[in-house]
């Protein structure tokens, strides 16, 4: 049967779009823990509620405190406390979900009975009960946000685990004489790969989003540290007096999520054809 | 001289982006004629089938010619004199029963379908003709058929249905897309001579798309035989395939196995051993207990000596994959033992690593037997890791060798599974499988999945192989016609147990059990008897229609008649 | 079919039965006296000792968990600490605001995203195809409290057109609660159709794929029938269950959207009991959103026949 020979310039647009944002966010972050125009922290009443002019580029907050600044610091909070957890999420969630699908038997029964248990809490319902008890501060959301996630990664990866087993040069390499730890290191890790790095992109938008949420509902990482989150949260008072406040912050967390959603988009048109061979 | 019915005058056809697939396709096809377009993967055949209806899949399109309907150029229709023309003057089967009927649809409902936009009756006479009909396809129940969904019926029954489907508005072209490929071969004549009868009682043309050319040269009139998209021989049946002209035709033809000289018995202690073996699958778990195992091996034993083939035959369910896969003890067993060299290889850890040193498989599906993250250096080499006399120089020297045996060169180590066709992949398979030089190769099903010509290469460099090694070999398939090319003995197995076995000759000339008639049967063979072209049977059973249209005979289970090989040319 | 129905709701009761179990577990994670827990620094001794007698503290865990999830089957939440009111009564009441604004969001959405990635998917690579894609992935990318603070910044402030503090019901008064909740409503729907078009048409794409289609038009049909007759039922399953997920989703998430517009839902409920440490509302809370978000699962589930019959099989 002929391939359908379709325009795909798309995403490569999609690629090239989102390899763009996502790289404006590392260079923010990178920039914001190394240096910033104004210390973020810094209080100015002078300058206060200043609209975005060549002192402050995009203005003040009710302290005086320079958006940009804050903006750049927040996106590196935003973006190690992304990384972080997506690592965790995604290095405990494979391990457990390779093991789990490959081994069956009892293992497998009771992980999946708490995986199952732990995924009927929805969104981010876990993290805030968790957060509840662990009290909010970075280390609590990374730890919340990862126990969070994991259920989604070892569903995602047993899953993927459970079809490999079935395919005939897992059985070839059984009969080779390799022992189960072998086939699993060496044959079914590695096919993981494709669907877990477009796994991996997507979370790290999810997380981003519910770190800015939880920040939004000041269950984040506590003032006067900023985060996007927050700072959106702090301008809901002034947002008729001083909208930029609202503007800038919530746009960055736009462009960050569009940027991630595109390279995800490109990454699966890339690795699933593939895959599916 | 009559016009002809549908006229395709050369027709191309290409991706949107310039590729070609079809170059210059010229045919007819007059009414109530049968037509075979005959190709292997890659030939365009289907694309040709689909343009008739402008049923292209997205990105593909017509890019010169013309096809005309009793005259009319199809392309000039505008949407909705189309849509008038599909289904209603022109039928369509497909290949996969499976997925042909919508899963989530009553089948009574999409019956009626094509029923209503063509014709102009009412509800009533809707369900009198589609019950009819029903019960013509030897559906049983048909009311209760109406009402049931797709998954409920196995492949042969939907395949029945689609027909019953497609012949309700009575059409005058019938065109069928490899419409038995995915049937059992038994299924698969049943459907074929349903299909022609149908034909033949309405007066329908069928342009009948195949790789299969020795079922086409039994059911159809004329044949067209393509290669790379362009037509390279067409001709009478009887005339192209006792004389072709074309070297492809001629390569085609060759490539329908053969049978060859029996070889004497092989002597010496059996390789593998098994005794009164069964394998149970485990019932679906319910709510409270577990349903009842299903059988799937029910005491079968049998012997395969060094330098032999024994191979097992049955239709989908006989059980012979999972007497494959016990053997070599990917599945438990229930019952029974399996000897290697002698002893239980599962006794302890030693023995079973010379048991799986000793012995290889190979698989069914070229894409799925091979880690498409390896390249075929480090496939082909990894049964080598447990082997300790050799270094690692040794080994890849061994690696080489085993591609040169399969036809493969050096530059195949760095290349990956996705970048080799089905033939090539197969090859790496059996490297993989002889590179330890083991004592025992179960093939499981390695032709099927690839092309005529394709196969006999392979089946040819299975024998070679064990010619040169001496190996021990389990051939597992439902295609008879490769049994009989490689196999020594033949077991015949039905509902997990054996019911004949011998040696090929006798089994496939002799057959003593019904089962084994009946697959025969199924079998068609080449045979050139007498002035009139017709064709020889296996072991009697259905005939199908002769080149004057005779009706078919019903169940002859006589003397089977000796095919003359054919004389395919020089 | 009546099996597969009953062993569906079988199999959510063990899932319930542990979800309880993690609640539990959870609150009890706090170091400290639980009874002090449930009822706040400021309660006296007489109350804590009566607290502890009902709580089983002196009991093994397993027993007072029993005891717990006896309460909870009677609808004994226990008591918020900062009203004093009975948790349960207090949940049900901001639930219904929440649930008004979810479903007549989730609903909206769907009636608008499922048809347009229908037709996207239908019209592959062609312009519509392109916007659907393109508005999607950009919808799907702006949070849901950065929208409604910009809409509430744009039609509440600037415009004037639609209340921007607190809340009224439709149930009192109809079209001033109607008003109320406009933005809300709009916010989720923006934030939703994204996704739920963007699955819609991936489904589609995939059984558009499939032989019946092309049989289906080699019958003669109209692309309109082949569409709705044959694609749609096998392709909305996935959707279907996209659905579900949102639902349960937006129970807790619909907290950033109620903090934006000062609206008194559950998702606020349970965030300013994590403030003020109320512990019965934050557990009642979790235990009633998880509960829901498994019904609500199970019932996804058992409409699945309708567009998979070989699943009831």
């Amino acid at each position: 049967m002929t391939t359908t020979a379709v325009p795909f310039r798309l995403p490569r647009a999609n690629a090239l779009v989102g390899g763009l944002l996502v790289g404006i966010l590392a260079l923010a972050a990178i920039v914001g823990l190394l240096w910033t125009p104004y210390d973020p922290l810094a209080i100015d009443f002078r300058a206060r509620l200043a609209p975005p002019g060549p002192a402050h580029w995009l203005g003040t907050d009710d302290f005086g405190r320079d958006v940009l600044s804050r903006l750049l610091a927040g996106a590196w909070t935003s973006a190690s406390i992304g990384v972080v957890t997506t690592a965790a999420a995604v290095a405990v969630g494979t391990l457990v979900g390779i093991l789990t699908g490959f081994l069956r038997g009892w293992v497998d029964r009771v992980v999946m009975a708490v995986n199952d248990t732990l995924l009927s809490f929805p969104g981010i319902l876990f993290a805030l009960g968790l957060l509840a008890v662990l009290g909010a501060n970075k280390w609590g959301i990374i730890l919340a946000l990862s126990l969070a996630y994991v259920p989604t990664v070892v569903r995602v990866v047993r899953a993927t685990v459970l079809s490999l087993r079935e395919r005939d040069f897992v059985a070839a390499s059984r009969i080779c004489g390799n022992s189960a730890l072998y086939t699993m290191a060496r044959h079914v890790a590695p096919n993981c790969i494709a669907p877990l790095i477009i796994l991996a992109t997507v979370m790290f938008g999810w997380i981003i989003l519910a770190e800015s949420a939880l920040s939004f509902l000041g269950l984040g990482v506590p003032p006067p540290a900023p985060t996007w989150g927050n700072m959106l949260a702090g301008s809901r008072p002034l947002i008729a007096q001083a909208p930029w406040l609202g503007i800038f912050p919530g746009l960055a967390i736009a462009l960050t999520l569009l940027g991630i959603n595109l390279l995800g988009d490109a990454l699966r048109d890339r690795l699933d054809p593939r895959m599916a061979r | 001289m009559s016009a002809a019915l549908l006229s395709v005058d050369r027709l191309s056809i290409g991706t949107a982006s310039g590729l070609p697939l079809v170059r210059d396709v010229s045919f007819d096809l007059a009414a109530g004629e049968i037509v075979a377009v005959v190709g292997e993967s890659g030939s365009g055949k289907t694309m040709v089938s689909r343009a008739v209806l402008d049923l292209l899949p997205p990105g593909v399109v017509r890019t010169g010619g013309a096809i005309r309907l009793a005259g009319i150029d199809l392309a000039r229709l505008d949407r909705n004199a189309m849509r008038k023309v599909r289904g209603g003057a022109v039928g369509m089967v497909f290949q996969e029963p499976m997925t042909s009927l919508n899963p989530a649809m009553p089948v009574g409902r999409q019956l009626e379908e094509a029923l209503r936009l063509h014709t102009g009756c009412n509800r009533g006479e809707r369900r009198r003709r589609i019950l009819a009909m029903l019960e013509r396809v030897a559906i049983p129940d048909p009311e209760r058929c109406l009402a049931a969904y797709p998954h409920e019926f196995s492949g042969g029954m939907r395949q029945r249905i689609m027909l019953a489907s497609v012949m309700l508005p009575k059409p005058k072209l019938l065109i069928a897309d490899e419409p038995t490929t995915a049937l059992d071969a038994v299924v698969q004549a049943e459907v074929m001579a349903l299909m022609a009868e149908l034909a033949r009682e309405n007066g329908t043309a069928v342009l009948l798309v195949s790789h299969d050319l020795s079922m086409v040269a039994h059911f159809a009139r004329r044949v067209v035989v393509m290669q790379a998209g362009a037509v390279v021989e067409q001709g009478a049946t009887e005339a192209l395939l006792l004389s072709p002209q074309h070297p492809y035709t001629r390569r085609l033809l060759e490539a329908l196995p053969r049978r060859g000289p029996a070889r004497p018995p092989a002597d010496g202690p059996p390789v593998v051993e098994v005794r009164d073996l069964v394998v149970d699958y485990a019932g679906r778990r319910r709510l409270v207990g577990r349903a009842a195992a299903k059988r799937a091996v029910d005491g079968v034993s049998l012997v395969v000596r060094p330098g032999e083939t024994v191979a097992i035959v049955g239709g989908s369910g006989s059980g012979k994959t999972s007497l494959g896969k016990a053997i070599i003890g990917l599945v438990p067993t229930a019952g029974g033992a399996v000897l290697f060299r002698g002893t239980d290889p599962f006794a302890d850890r030693r023995r079973l690593l010379d048991f799986r040193l000793g012995s290889q498989v190979v698989f069914q599906d070229p894409y799925s037997s091979l880690d498409p993250r390896m390249r075929v250096g480090a496939i082909v080499g990894e049964p080598l890791r447990h082997d300790a006399g050799l270094s690692a120089r040794q080994k890849q020297a061994r690696v080489v060798e085993a591609l040169a045996d399969v036809g493969l060169d050096e530059g195949h180590l760095g290349r990956y599974p996705h970048q080799l066709s089905g033939g090539q992949r197969q090859r790496v398979a059996i490297a993989r499988a002889i590179v330890r030089r083991p004592a025992f190769v179960i093939a499981d099903e390695p032709v099927s999945a690839l092309d005529m010509t394709v196969q006999k290469q392979i089946l040819a460099l299975l024998a070679e192989l064990q010619a040169r090694y001496g190996f021990a070999c389990l051939f597992i398939s439902h295609d008879l016609a490769a049994v009989e090319q490689v196999a020594d003995r033949v077991l015949v197995m039905e509902h997990g147990r054996i019911v004949e076995e011998g040696p090929r000759d006798r089994v496939f000339d002799a057959p003593r059990h019904a089962y084994t008639r009946r697959l025969l049967s199924a079998m068609t063979v080449l045979g050139a008897v007498g002035d009139d072209f017709a064709l020889a049977r296996r072991g009697g059973g259905w005939s199908a229609a002769a080149a004057d249209g005779a009706p078919p005979a019903a169940g002859r289970g006589g003397a089977p008649e000796n095919p003359v090989a054919l004389a395919a040319g020089p | 079919m009546l099996r597969f129905v009953l062993v569906r709701i079988a199999s959510a009761l063990p899932t319930l039965f542990l979800v309880s179990v993690t609640v539990f577990v959870l609150i009890r994670l706090m170091p400290g006296d639980p009874a002090l827990i449930m009822l706040g620094d400021l309660a006296d001794d007489r109350s804590l000792a009566d607290l502890r007698a009902a709580m089983g503290l002196d009991e093994p865990l397993p027993a007072q968990f029993l005891i717990w999830l006896g309460n909870v089957a009677e609808g004994d939440f226990g008591r918020s600490i900062s009203t004093n009111e009975p948790v349960f009564g207090l949940i049900l009441a901001r639930f219904a605001v929440s649930a008004t604004i979810v479903l007549a969001a989730v609903a909206l959405a769907a009636v608008v995203a499922v048809p347009a990635g229908m037709l996207a998917a239908w019209r592959q690579d062609g312009a519509l195809d392109f916007a659907v894609v393109g508005g999607a992935t950009l919808l799907l990318s702006v949070p849901s409290f950065w929208l409604g603070l910009l809409m509430l910044l744009l039609f509440g402030l600037k415009l004037g057109w639609l209340p921007v503090i607190g809340y009224v019901s439709p149930g009192q008064e109809l079209e001033r609660g109607l008003l109320y909740l406009v933005m809300p409503v709009a916010t989720l729907v923006l934030t939703e159709v994204g996704v739920i078009a963007r699955m819609a048409r991936a489904s589609t794409l995939e059984v558009l794929r499939l032989d019946y289609i092309t049989h289906a038009r080699a019958k003669g049909l109209s692309e309109g029938a082949v569409l709705w007759r044959h694609a749609f039922r096998n392709a909305f399953a996935p959707t279907w269950t996209l659905i579900g997920v949102i639902l349960g989703n937006l129970l807790g998430g619909i907290a950033v959207v109620e903090t934006v517009f000062t609206i008194p839902g559950l998702g606020r409920l349970l965030v300013d009991a994590i403030y003020a440490r109320d512990y019965p509302v934050i557990q009642g809370c979790l235990l009633f959103i998880a509960a829901l978000y498994v019904v609500i699962n199970l019932v996804v589930d058992l409409c699945y026949p309708l567009f998979d019959p070989t699943v009831a099989a």
